[in-house]
């Protein structure tokens, strides 16, 4: 009885949610269960295919990189016609909101920590700011904002060796807000364009905020701003300080919460909704149903609870360690939901390097899979014939070593939702 | 399949030993240190609320503090994160009382959805609320300060301690709705008529802090105990599929209709309804920290239900903030016989016959004449998992039409609105939804809340309907 789908992926991150649109693209009857708010609002906004090697090398060219992999790198099971119907994807979703589609080049975004990250696909808010361009830049934090020391990062950039000058300086952000406003708290300022009490009067928050910056400017042809500049209203914001203050602006992407991991979050949710994706939000996968080697059907939790949700097809999608998607106590690493094996050193000294920055093996710990994606068992064998797998749960790759997540969850997402969806 | 239950992450009671909570009187740092040879040192003192895994597991991402409401509208308010495992700390320490911005948080519950930790933030935001109103005791400060010779400071006392009284007698009304509606329910027309005297609702506002902004609900003619007992109760007998029916107070004294339309369909599915006797969810009282008015609540629905249960019955709620005390605010905080029972037992109405029955295969051969609806998910509905349901079920129904007006928060978040001093702040929060209320093409809301009913109405004018409603039109 009751809740019966033909594809159900579980987790609701850039994996799932790009394993969903495509089994729907299909015509599947999809629906989404994931436990808590989408992990897009944690996430940079910036989607990566690959910026480093896993011998540490910087990559220019991602796709000429992908092939030199390690076997059984998610990137080598789906194949790179895989990784880019899966950018595709994407950019069908966030369309005029993204740059980086014109080319297999990777773009070098400045981040918050003053670090250069390659990666492929970018908000247009953050266009302006490409650290292999060679106008000077100001950077702007803000005396409450302790995430982003503007003057720290523009030294760190320098020091990186950017082809432009760097500042940075520190400003009150106009206004009063309380010591510990929330970066939404002043992206609402902004996309509301809220009035603000000055020294000199009220004024409205775009207009203080260039008079703010404007004294530093200093000849500087770009200003960057961390990721503030609007929820709603992203290019309003921009477009209005750059006008009054005659350069360029952007963002630079901070830790969360992440306002263009929230924009990003945004533009699948409308995705999902236009695909007719069905979701249900807020409870965990905790337990299914098998039979004959075929999951029958997932049960999500509630205090003791269990509700079931049938479907023909499943795709995991809860992520690794970080996501909860793979879990470990003193005496094994797990995935969790369906016990898939996840192979790791029985001696736990063996899972981890001694230096911090070292090439962890936890690292790469999640399920190994076929090459249509279907989790193996200990012995090799398909776990089960209809479950497949996607994203940061797989095993294989150190997506925060190489700069890989995003392109890893789009390619396999794309992977598993089209083969989800062929097999109904 | 013995699978590991993610759910364990979330503290329960920690005198009945709960999962993740105390284990042999110590608190458990997490999952991965917890093993027998494993003896953490006692840094806290221990209570039988042991709250402090659950504040551990905090990694200050401030998720929560963005998908809050009240935070988003008051710039005084600190947000959840502050409320929950930040003023766990500082009140560990001499001399920190709970600080009284918790009595900002309106108890909507999104902090829980949003943390992806599994911090049980609406626990502690219940339990700080307790403690704050518990401490709220002026008589025997006075009396000390007095002694000490300090009579300014006595005066001092006196006066922050009748403001406090004020309040605390205002929220003991809104927060016993129960009893006012029971009152009410004796002489149903004049208590609509001096409900809204105009006269009445200024003192009420200017002596306790009702606001005078807001309609009180009507009172029903007939509560729906009273019809039920009219028609001789269940029509159908059947042990095999029985449930209790939880209707709270709103469904008895206001909108009885709602509470009819769930009798009517679950008999024509061929449910057999029992109708427990039962007191308020304690929702409200959670929400305004008067723990102890709500356990004594809890007792009496939980001795009843649990009864029903075992009696072969599911309990079925049609107001989702109190299926959700009964899932799971329940559990957080008392620690009664049955409690878990009764948590793993209750549903709500229409996700309750979707599980069990062809519900949807039901209403695709069904038409109705009811129009377009604009749908509200309220907060707790979205916690149960339950927001896109009533739009997923009546996707295929001819004949109606229902559009999501949008993930925001009503505003009204029960007694919150209704106080005077937040009035504004509830309908800055409703405000989005109100827009998308007048963009969406209904002319009539639904919603499963009934006070986010009460401020869909109050924003656009719409009359507000529940989903059972047009279940039954279509099925009965």
């Amino acid at each position: 009885m009751a809740i019966e789908d033909d594809v159900c992926v579980v987790g609701g991150g850039l994996a799932g949610m790009t394993s969903a649109i495509r089994a729907a693209r299909k015509g599947a009857r999809v629906r989404l269960v994931s436990h808590k708010k989408s992990t897009l609002r944690h996430a940079s906004g910036l989607v990566d295919v690959l910026g480093y090697t896993p011998d540490g090398e910087l990559v220019a060219e991602p796709f000429d990189a992908l092939s030199a992999l390690p076997e059984g790198h998610p990137y080598r099971r789906v194949g790179t016609d895989a990784v880019r119907a899966g950018l595709d994807l994407f950019d069908q979703v966030a369309g005029d909101a993204y740059r980086g589609n014109h080319t297999d080049t990777n773009a070098l975004v400045p981040t918050h920590g003053g670090t250069v990250k390659p990666t492929a696909r970018y908000p247009q808010s953050v266009a302006a700011g490409l650290a292999s361009r060679s106008e000077e830049t100001l950077f702007v934090g803000f005396e409450t904002l302790t995430a982003f020391d503007a003057p720290l990062a523009a030294d760190h950039l320098a020091a990186a060796g950017v082809p432009s000058r760097t500042r940075g300086v520190t400003v009150d952000f106009p206004g009063e807000f309380r010591a510990d406003s929330r970066v939404t708290r002043f992206a609402r300022a902004l996309d509301e364009n809220e009035t603000i009490e000055t020294t000199d009067g009220p004024t409205t928050a775009r207009r203080a905020l260039a008079a703010a910056v404007e004294p530093h400017l200093d000849g500087a042809g770009r200003v960057g701003f961390p990721a503030i500049l609007g929820e709603d209203e992203p290019s309003a914001v921009r477009t209005a300080l750059e006008t009054r203050l005659g350069v360029e602006a952007f963002e630079v992407p901070m830790g969360p919460p992440s306002l263009p991991g929230l924009r990003l979050e945004e533009l699948f949710d409308a995705a999902l909704d236009e695909w007719g994706v069905r979701r249900t939000t807020g409870n965990p996968v905790v337990d299914f149903e098998a039979d004959g080697g075929r999951i029958r059907a997932v049960y999500v939790d509630r205090n003791g609870q269990r509700t079931p949700f049938h479907a023909d097809q499943f795709v995991l999608a809860t992520g690794g360690l970080v996501g909860k998607g793979i879990d470990s106590d003193r005496t094994g690493v797990v995935e969790p939901v369906f016990d898939c094996h996840v192979p790791h050193p029985g001696d736990r000294y063996e899972w981890f390097a001694d230096e911090a920055f070292g090439d962890h093996p936890f690292a790469r710990f999640g399920v190994a899979v076929d090459d249509d994606l279907r989790p193996l068992d200990a012995g090799g064998g398909v776990e089960y014939g209809n479950l497949r797998a996607a994203g940061g749960v797989l095993g294989g790759a150190d997506f925060a070593a190489e700069k890989s997540g995003s392109g890893i969850s789009l390619a396999t997402g794309h992977a598993a939702g089209r083969a989800a969806g062929e097999a109904v | 399949m013995g699978q590991r239950d993610l759910a364990g992450d979330r503290p329960r009671c920690g005198s009945c030993g709960g999962r993740g909570g105390v284990i042999d009187g110590l608190p458990t740092m997490s999952d991965a240190d917890s093993t027998d040879e494993f003896e953490p040192v006692q840094v806290f003192e221990t209570t039988d609320m042991d709250l402090r895994p659950g504040s551990d597991d905090c990694y200050k991402c401030s998720t929560c503090d963005t998908s809050c409401p009240v935070a988003e509208v008051d710039d005084e308010f600190p947000g959840p994160k502050f409320q929950g495992p930040e003023q766990w700390r500082l009140k560990r320490k001499e001399g920190h009382a709970v600080d009284d911005s918790i009595t900002g948080c309106s108890n909507c519950m999104r902090c829980d959805d949003a943390c992806p930790s599994s911090v049980p933030l609406s626990q502690m935001h219940n339990t700080a609320r307790g403690e704050y109103v518990e401490s709220q005791r002026f008589g025997r400060e006075t009396l000390a300060a007095l002694r000490r010779g300090k009579p300014r400071e006595a005066l001092e006392i006196v006066d922050e301690g009748r403001q406090g009284l004020v309040e605390r007698v205002r929220n003991r009304i809104l927060a016993n709705y129960r009893t006012s509606a029971w009152f009410a329910s004796k002489m149903p027309r004049l208590a609509n008529r001096a409900m809204n005297f105009g006269p009445a609702r200024w003192l009420m506002e200017k002596t306790l802090g009702v606001t005078s902004e807001r309609e009180f609900p009507a009172f029903a003619e007939q509560t729906f105990r009273e019809w039920w007992a009219e028609r001789g109760g269940a029509h159908v007998e059947n042990p095999e599929q029985r449930v209790a029916y939880f209707h709270g107070c709103y469904s008895n004294f206001n909108t009885t209709e709602v509470g009819k339309a769930m009798v009517r369909v679950y008999e024509a599915f061929g449910y057999e309804v029992l109708v427990p006797p039962q007191q308020c969810s304690g929702t409200p009282m959670f929400a305004n920290g008067m723990l102890d008015d709500a356990r004594r609540h809890a007792e009496t629905n939980v001795a009843n239900l649990a009864a029903a249960i075992d009696g072969g019955a599911d309990v079925i709620a049609s107001c989702t903030s109190c299926s959700m005390a009964l899932r799971q605010e329940y559990p957080e905080l008392f620690d009664l016989d049955g409690i878990e029972s009764v948590a793993a037992h209750t549903y709500e109405a229409l996700e309750y016959l979707r599980l069990h029955e062809d519900l949807e295969g039901a209403l695709a051969e069904a038409d109705v004449d009811a129009g377009e609806f604009a749908y509200h998910a309220p907060c707790h509905a979205r916690n149960q998992g339950l927001d896109r349901q009533a739009i997923e079920l009546f996707a295929d129904l001819d004949g109606a039409t229902v559009e999501d007006v949008g993930d925001s928060c009503s505003g009204i978040s029960g007694t919150y609105g209704w106080k005077e001093e937040k009035y504004d702040y509830s309908m800055a929060i409703g405000e989005e939804m109100f827009e998308h209320m007048d963009a969406a093409d209904g002319e009539t809301g639904m919603t499963e809340c009934p006070t986010c009913a009460m401020q869909m109405e109050h924003g656009t004018g719409y009359e507000i309907r529940h989903p059972l409603e047009l279940l039954e039109e279509a099925l009965v």
